[in-house]
């Protein structure tokens, strides 16, 4: 079987899965697994970057697909009243002071001498620095978050299209992946995981806690959509006209109508990233960060600069997660910072780029909708097949009734499994590396 | 100035939690920085492996409750805790073979492991919540409190009370317990010894005819006693929650690499600086310095560095000072 075949008959074998879920359980619930599927295929890609590429190894991929989430708020969102005069403007000089301090302290290290005199100027700068930034922040947090604190209580955004929200949510983890490449980027591969490990916990907890940015654990409800609202489409006679010339029910419709618009939008924006990647990937920069991935020593000691080229794709990997962050955003519509969980947003990506074949842009779209159909599917196979297995017991069987109810947690297992089992008896995954 | 209802409110807040949370990582860490030493990868499922622990514990504890066995003024959980060592070292033996094995015997890269390890930790947190499910569970049982508040306040006539947890007490001292049993074992028995032999040198230590399969049992052996003790002893001070086991996943990998991988006496260290830290930089400091400072300098706020919900953000912090200054840890261990 050549390649292609396989490909394709891989590819074939997912939207079938797909399709069948509209057959059996409903077309609603098929083009959500649809639309998840694109936007955990965008995220897969942009791991793909930076493991299958260079292999970095970013464990830190929630903390950029929040702060794409974030964008959509801070982009889209309308600005609340008076938030910026009463304590944005502080805010904003505070945190330039909080830069300002680590700047300071970086290039107090780097001009003056090692020694006693140093350390006590750095202290100094970061304990004097400290408290001026809080000395600022805090009544100007204060102020913004006095602001009708049962629907604000925040800065809010900029009041732009929503799809302008996509490419900011990019620049967004791209500026603060910089930020933490230039710091973490020189440690090795189990050092690396771990420091983005904690980063991505990190960027979680400012996001829940920092209310003045975005209402924290509060969530941002009823984000602007690209695509109409459903109860439009059933206000509008012609809409209805159409539903009904197909023979279906307006309610259905319409949020099929909404879904499959959103399948649009996210399908272009995966084409574009995918087909960049593919250039890069064949290109000689590609061939370059595949050269560093497999022996750095030799692509140095031929003159490439490895830190540099590693900072460069960890910035691109981590926009691209950022930009897939902001398009489920848009999707949810609303920011919730509390569910944010590294074993769906870190982890579960992993398993995409691996089960999908990692350093391959093709595996990593598969193993985005292979695997995200099982994430979405597992949980009512793994309830059918308790119910087959306690069809012998007693209905009031305690044990019956623990099995059907941990059926839900089934998923981790299997994953888990997946994982496992891939990484066994196929290391390069379904769609290996050319 | 009143200087020792200060020191009685720094204990009550700052020392006692510190010390008890700090025996805790220290021995989570040791966990990951023995495996670390001997086979060589970060070991991602380690949080699970506690978890796992943990909830055999909280098993047997309830059934031992349920069969009306008590240990008097101490948790049952202490008296579970032996089955549920035994039952995680059956866990971990069978992961070993069923999954890592293979690996070694292919030398696949460290970071391979890393990532079968990551597969490992999704089996063990399905399978904990599969068999326990995600929610709280309280397992403590006994006398709550060694000294409480009121008893302290008595006692010694200060305003200030001093409380420590039955639970805390045991921490400690069964933390002592564990690690005086590991360093006897690795500097004194044979395996113990060929175990830091083939931490330091995995060649020279298969020619001198050293069995790594069985260096590694052990290894797993020691692992899980020391991952069920700290998850127990976790779980008896705080909670029983598979989640949050995960989330210590981070702070324990920071204590580790602070002292030092593969540094058993930098686990140790480690785990006490990131506690300390935590709990110093997190905790509103107004109390203390309410007695220390005359009543014209009294603080008006809190006087806390950082809210608590950032006590990631400190064992982070110290993590990149450390690796950044210092990437060998305090005890001079390993780097990849």
């Amino acid at each position: 079987m050549s390649e292609t075949t396989k490909n394709t008959a891989l590819f074939g074998l997912v939207f079938g899965l797909i399709v069948l879920t509209g057959f059996m359980q409903s077309w609603n619930v098929a083009v959500l697994i649809l639309n998840m599927g694109l936007i955990s295929a965008i995220m897969a890609l942009g791991v793909n970057l930076q493991w299958g590429f260079a292999g970095l190894f970013n464990v830190g991929v929630m903390g950029f697909v929040a702060l794409g989430g974030l964008a959509v708020v801070l982009t889209s969102a309308a600005p609340v009243e008076g938030a910026w005069s009463a304590g944005g403007w502080r805010i904003v000089i505070a945190l330039l002071a909080g830069a300002g301090t680590i700047v300071g302290t970086v290039m107090v290290r780097q001009r003056m001498a090692a020694g006693r005199a140093r350390n006590i100027a750095t202290i100094a700068i970061l304990v004097v620095g400290f408290f001026l930034y809080r000395g600022i922040f805090d009544p100007g947090v204060a102020a913004v978050e006095a602001i009708n604190p049962a629907l604000q209580g925040n800065l809010g955004g900029l009041n732009l299209p929503v799809l302008l929200a996509w490419p900011m949510g990019g620049l967004l983890a791209a500026g603060v992946a910089w930020l933490i490449g230039k710091t973490a980027l020189g440690l090795r591969s189990d050092y690396l995981a771990i420091a983005t490990l904690g980063i991505a916990e990190i960027i979680i907890a400012v996001m829940k806690n920092e209310d003045w940015l975005a209402r924290g654990v509060k969530n941002v409800v009823g984000l602007d959509r690209p695509v109409p609202y459903e109860i439009d489409l059933q206000n509008s006679s012609a809409f209805i006209n159409r539903a009904e010339g197909l023979g279906m029910d307006v309610a259905t419709a319409s949020s099929l109508f909404v879904k499959l618009n959103y399948s649009i939008l996210f399908a272009v924006v995966l084409a574009i990233i995918f087909v960049m990647a593919q250039l890069a990937l064949k290109s000689p920069w590609g061939r370059m960060m595949r050269a560093i991935r497999d022996n750095e020593v030799a692509a140095e000691a031929m003159g490439k600069d490895v830190t540099n080229r590693h900072l460069q794709i960890f910035v691109i990997g981590s926009a691209v997660c950022g930009i897939a962050g902001a398009m489920m955003t848009t999707l949810d519509g609303q920011l919730t910072p509390g569910t944010y969980n590294p074993l769906r947003y870190t982890f579960l990506i992993w398993v995409m780029v691996i089960v999908g074949g990692s350093g391959n842009n093709l595996g990593a779209v598969l193993g985005g909708f292979l695997i995200w159909f099982l994430w979405v599917q597992v949980e009512p196979m793994g309830l059918w097949l308790m119910e087959v297995i306690t069809l012998g017991m007693a209905e009031d069987s305690g044990l019956k009734k623990h099995l059907i109810d941990s059926a839900a947690h089934m998923r981790l297992l299997t994953m888990g499994v997946i994982l496992l089992l891939v990484l066994r008896f196929s290391p390069r995954g379904l769609i290996p590396e050319k | 100035m009143d200087f020792l209802n200060a020191i009685v409110a720094l204990s009550n807040f700052v020392l006692i939690p510190a010390i008890a949370y700090g025996s805790q990582l220290a021995l989570g860490a040791l966990g990951v920085t023995l495996i670390y030493g001997i086979l060589r990868f970060s070991n991602f499922a380690h949080g699970d492996t506690m978890a796992f622990g943990a909830m055999l514990a909280v098993l047997i504890t309830w059934l031992l409750q349920s069969m009306g066995v008590s240990f008097g003024p101490l948790p049952t959980a202490l008296l579970a805790l032996p089955f549920a060592i035994l039952g995680t070292m059956v866990l971990v033996l069978l992961t070993d073979r069923v999954v890592y094995r293979f690996y070694r015997e292919q030398k696949a890269k460290p970071v391979i492991l890393v990532i079968v390890s990551m597969g490992v930790m999704f089996i063990m947190n399905g399978l904990v919540r599969f068999i326990i499910g995600p929610n709280d569970q309280r397992f403590s049982d006994g006398e709550r409190f060694i000294i409480s508040v009121r008893e302290f306040k008595a006692m010694t006539g200060l305003k200030e009370g001093l409380a420590i947890k039955t639970t805390q007490g045991i921490t400690v001292v069964v933390a002592v317990i564990c690690v005086a049993l590991l360093f006897w074992y690795l500097n004194r028995t044979r395996t113990g010894k060929s175990m830091r032999a083939y931490s330091d040198n995995e060649d020279l230590a298969l020619l001198s005819g050293i069995n790594p399969e069985r260096v590694v049992m052990y290894t797993w052996l020691i692992v899980a006693a020391l991952a069920t003790t700290a998850g127990v002893l976790y779980g008896l001070d705080k909670s029983f929650k598979p989640f949050v086991y995960f989330q210590l996943l981070l702070p324990i990998f920071a204590s580790a690499i602070v002292g030092g991988l593969g540094s058993p006496l930098g686990a140790i260290a480690g785990g006490f600086v990131i506690a300390f830290s935590e709990v110093t930089i997190t905790y509103a400091w107004k109390k203390v310095l309410k007695y220390m400072l005359p009543e014209s300098l009294e603080p008006s706020s809190l006087v806390q560095l950082l809210s608590t919900d950032y006590k990631f953000a400190v064992s982070f912090v110290i993590l990149i000072v450390v690796l950044l200054f210092k990437p060998t840890g305090l005890f001079k261990g390993k780097s990849v």
